[in-house]
C-alpha cells in the first residue's frame, strides 16, 4: 500500500481540508464500530432466541398435530366444515417496525379477532377436542409468528452487520490510511516547496547580488569609458595642424 | 314366533355379521400394532389381520389419511354386501342405520351450497354410507331455498327437516345447530321405530344403545356449549328426547355453567359418574381417558352385548359401530406412530 493517496493539489488549504476529513473519518470509524458491535450483540441474542423458538416450535407443532389426531379420533373429519364456516380471518398479523441501532427491523404481532365461526363444531361429540386443537394451533401460530419475526430480523441484521463491518474495515484500512498518506504527502510537498522556495530565494539573492556587482562593474566600466571618452575628446588631434602627409609622388 | 321365522328371512345376514365379528382385531393384534416403529411396520402388521392386502398396493410413504380411506372402503364394502342381501324389515333397518350419515352429508352439502361451492366437488366428500338416490340432484340446487323445496323434501330424511326447520332457518341458524337438531329427530325416530315396530330383542338392545348415545349427546352438548353463543334455551332444544337423562336430569343440566356443576349433577348416577372422571383404571392399566373416549368405551361394551343375543337386528347396528370404532383405533395408532407420540397410544379401545 505504498502511498495510495487522494489526488489533491498540495496546498495549505487542502491540508486543512484533508485534516478535517481525517478527523471525520476517525469519528465515523468509532461510531460505526460501536454500531457494528451493538448489532452483533443483538444478532447473537436473536440467534439464541431463534434456537429456543425452533426447539419450542418442534414441541408445539407436535402437540398441535397430536390434538388434531385426537379430533380425528373423536369427531371425524371437520376440516371442510371449519373451512366453509370461516368468514373472516380470526388470526391476523400486524407488521410493526422496531429501531435497533438505526436498523429498522420488522416485528410481527398477532391480532386475534373474537367471534369464532366454529365455536359450535363438534357440539354433539368431540367439542372439547376441537377446542383443544384450536388452542394448541393458536399456540403453534404464536410460536411461528415469533419465529418469523426473529428470522426476518436475523436476515436483515445479517445483511446490515456485513455492511457495517465492511464499512468499518474500509474506513480502518483504506480511507484513514489514504487520508493520512495524503496528509503526509501534502506536508512533504509543502516542505519541498518551502525548501525550494528557500533555495530560490537564496539563489535569487545571489543572482541579484551578482547582478548588482555586474551592474556595479558595468557602471565602473561605463565610468571608465566616459573617462576614456573624455580623454579621447581631450586628446582629439588637430588634423590640420599635425597632419603631415607624405608627399605624393606620381 | 319371531324366532321361528327369523332365519328364513334374515338367517344368512346374521350369519354374515357373526362372521364379520371374527374379523375384529384381537387385543393381541392391537398390541402388535402399538409396538410398530413406523407406518411401514404397521402395514406389515395389518396385512396379517383380516384387512389383508388392502394397503399392499399403496405407494410408500402411506399417510394416515390413506389408511383411513382404505379402512373405510372395507367397511362400506361389507355394509353394502349386507344391504344388498337384505330383505324386508332388515333392509329397512339397515336403511335407518344410514340416516345418520345422510344427515352429515346433507349438512355438508348445505354448508357448501351456502358458500357457493361446486356441488360435484362436495359429493365426493360425502360419506358413502349416507348416499341416497336423490343426492346427485342436490347438485342442481344453486341456493338454499331451491335445495329445500326441490331436493330435501324428496330425500329420506325429509321428515326430520320438515319437523324442525323451514327454508329460512337454513340460512340463519348455525349449521351445527341444524345438524344437532336433525340428529335429535333422527335418534328419536330410530328409537321409536326399533322399540315399537320390531321384535322385543331388537327393541331391548337398540333401546340400550340409542339411549346411551342420547345421553352421551346430552352431556356432550352441555359441556361443549359452555362459553359459546348457544343460549340455554337453545341448548335445551338440542337435547334428545330419549335416554335415561331425559327429562329430569336434562332440565337440571340446562342451567349448568361449568363442568363441575355437570359433574355434581351426575354424581348421583353411577353409570354416568365415571364418564366424566378423566382418570380411571381399566383393563389393569392406568389410562387417562377423555369424556368422548369413555363414551366410546361404554358404547363398545353395549355393542358387544348385542352379539350375545340371537334373532334380532341390533347386531347389524352393533357391528357397524364396532367396526367404526376399530377404524378409529387403527387410525389413532397410526397417528400416534407417525407423530412419534407414544404416550397415549394405548388410548384405543380394544373390542375383543
Amino acid at each position: 500500500m505504498a502511498a495510495v493517496r487522494d489526488n489533491v493539489f498540495p496546498t495549505r488549504m487542502n491540508l486543512t481540508v484533508t485534516k478535517t476529513r481525517l478527523k471525520g473519518a476517525q469519528t465515523g470509524y468509532s461510531l460505526l464500530k460501536r454500531k457494528s458491535e451493538a448489532l452483533s450483540i443483538r444478532f447473537i441474542d436473536i440467534v439464541k432466541r431463534i434456537k429456543e423458538a425452533k426447539i419450542k416450535m418442534g414441541q408445539v407443532m407436535n402437540n398441535a398435530s397430536f390434538s388434531m389426531a385426537q379430533v380425528a379420533y373423536t369427531t371425524g373429519d371437520i376440516g371442510f366444515q371449519v373451512r366453509e364456516n370461516a368468514k373472516t380471518a380470526s388470526f391476523k398479523l400486524i407488521s410493526k417496525q422496531e429501531n435497533a441501532s438505526g436498523v429498522l427491523l420488522p416485528v410481527f404481532e398477532k391480532n386475534i379477532q373474537s367471534g369464532n365461526s366454529f365455536d359450535l363444531t363438534g357440539l354433539g361429540r368431540g367439542g372439547q377436542q376441537v377446542k383443544n386443537a384450536k388452542e394448541s394451533y393458536t399456540e403453534a401460530l404464536n410460536v411461528l409468528i415469533e419465529l418469523a419475526s426473529l428470522q426476518t430480523a436475523f436476515l436483515i441484521l445479517d445483511e446490515v452487520i456485513k455492511l457495517t463491518k465492511r464499512r468499518v474495515a474500509a474506513i480502518e484500512y483504506i480511507i484513514i490510511p489514504r487520508i493520512e498518506n495524503t496528509i503526509s504527502h501534502i506536508i512533504s510537498e509543502l516542505d519541498e516547496q518551502d525548501r525550494e522556495e528557500l533555495k530560490m530565494v537564496q539563489s535569487k539573492k545571489k543572482t541579484i547580488e551578482s547582478e548588482c556587482s555586474i551592474i556595479e562593474l558595468k557602471e565602473i566600466d561605463e565610468e571608465s569609458d566616459l573617462n576614456n571618452l573624455e580623454i579621447a575628446e581631450y586628446s582629439a588631434k588637430n588634423i590640420l595642424i599635425d597632419q603631415m602627409d607624405s608627399d605624393l609622388i606620381f | 314366533m319371531n324366532e321361528l321365522y327369523f332365519n328364513v328371512e334374515h338367517g344368512y345376514l346374521e350369519g354374515i355379521v357373526r362372521g364379520y365379528r371374527n374379523a375384529f382385531l384381537t387385543s393381541q393384534q392391537y398390541n402388535n400394532l402399538t409396538q410398530c416403529e413406523s407406518i411401514e411396520d404397521l402395514r406389515t402388521q395389518l396385512s396379517t389381520t383380516d384387512y389383508g392386502s388392502i394397503l399392499q398396493n399403496e405407494p410408500s410413504p402411506i399417510s394416515t389419511l390413506t389408511i383411513l380411506t382404505k379402512l373405510k372402503e372395507t367397511l362400506v364394502r361389507e355394509f353394502k354386501y349386507l344391504k344388498e342381501n337384505s330383505t324386508g324389515e332388515a333392509s329397512r333397518f339397515l336403511t335407518y342405520m344410514t340416516y345418520g350419515y345422510m344427515i352429515d352429508n346433507v349438512i355438508l352439502i348445505i354448508t357448501g351450497t351456502l358458500h357457493e361451492r361446486d356441488t360435484h366437488e362436495l359429493l365426493e366428500k360425502c360419506h358413502p354410507l349416507g348416499w341416497f338416490d336423490s343426492m346427485p340432484a342436490l347438485c342442481i340446487a344453486t341456493n338454499v331455498q331451491e335445495l329445500y323445496n326441490t331436493v330435501l323434501i324428496d330425500s329420506p330424511i325429509a321428515p326430520y327437516f320438515a319437523e324442525c326447520l323451514n327454508a329460512e332457518d337454513l340460512n340463519e341458524i348455525n349449521i351445527e345447530v341444524i345438524r344437532n337438531t336433525l340428529y335429535k329427530a333422527y335418534l328419536l325416530d330410530f328409537y321409536t321405530y326399533s322399540t315399537t315396530e320390531l321384535d322385543s330383542t331388537t327393541a331391548h338392545i337398540m333401546a340400550n344403545i340409542l339411549k346411551f348415545e342420547a345421553d352421551c349427546r346430552t352431556i356432550s352438548i352441555t359441556i361443549n356449549s359452555f362459553g359459546t353463543e348457544l343460549t340455554k334455551d337453545d341448548r335445551k332444544k338440542l337435547y334428545p328426547n330419549i335416554g335415561s337423562l331425559y327429562p329430569e336430569i336434562q332440565s337440571r343440566l340446562v342451567h349448568t355453567d361449568d363442568i363441575d356443576q355437570v359433574k355434581f349433577i351426575l354424581e348421583s348416577y353411577p353409570a354416568y359418574k365415571t364418564l366424566l372422571n378423566s382418570d380411571q383404571t381399566g383393563n389393569g392399566m392406568f389410562r387417562s381417558l377423555s369424556f368422548e373416549e369413555s363414551c366410546f368405551e361404554q358404547e363398545v361394551i353395549l355393542n358387544k352385548d348385542a352379539y350375545e343375543q340371537q334373532y334380532h337386528f341390533g347386531i347389524f347396528f352393533a357391528w357397524l359401530k364396532l367396526k367404526e370404532q376399530e377404524i378409529r383405533n387403527i387410525v389413532w395408532i397410526a397417528e400416534c406412530i407417525s407423530l412419534k407420540n407414544k404416550d397415549r397410544i394405548n388410548n384405543y379401545i380394544p373390542i375383543y
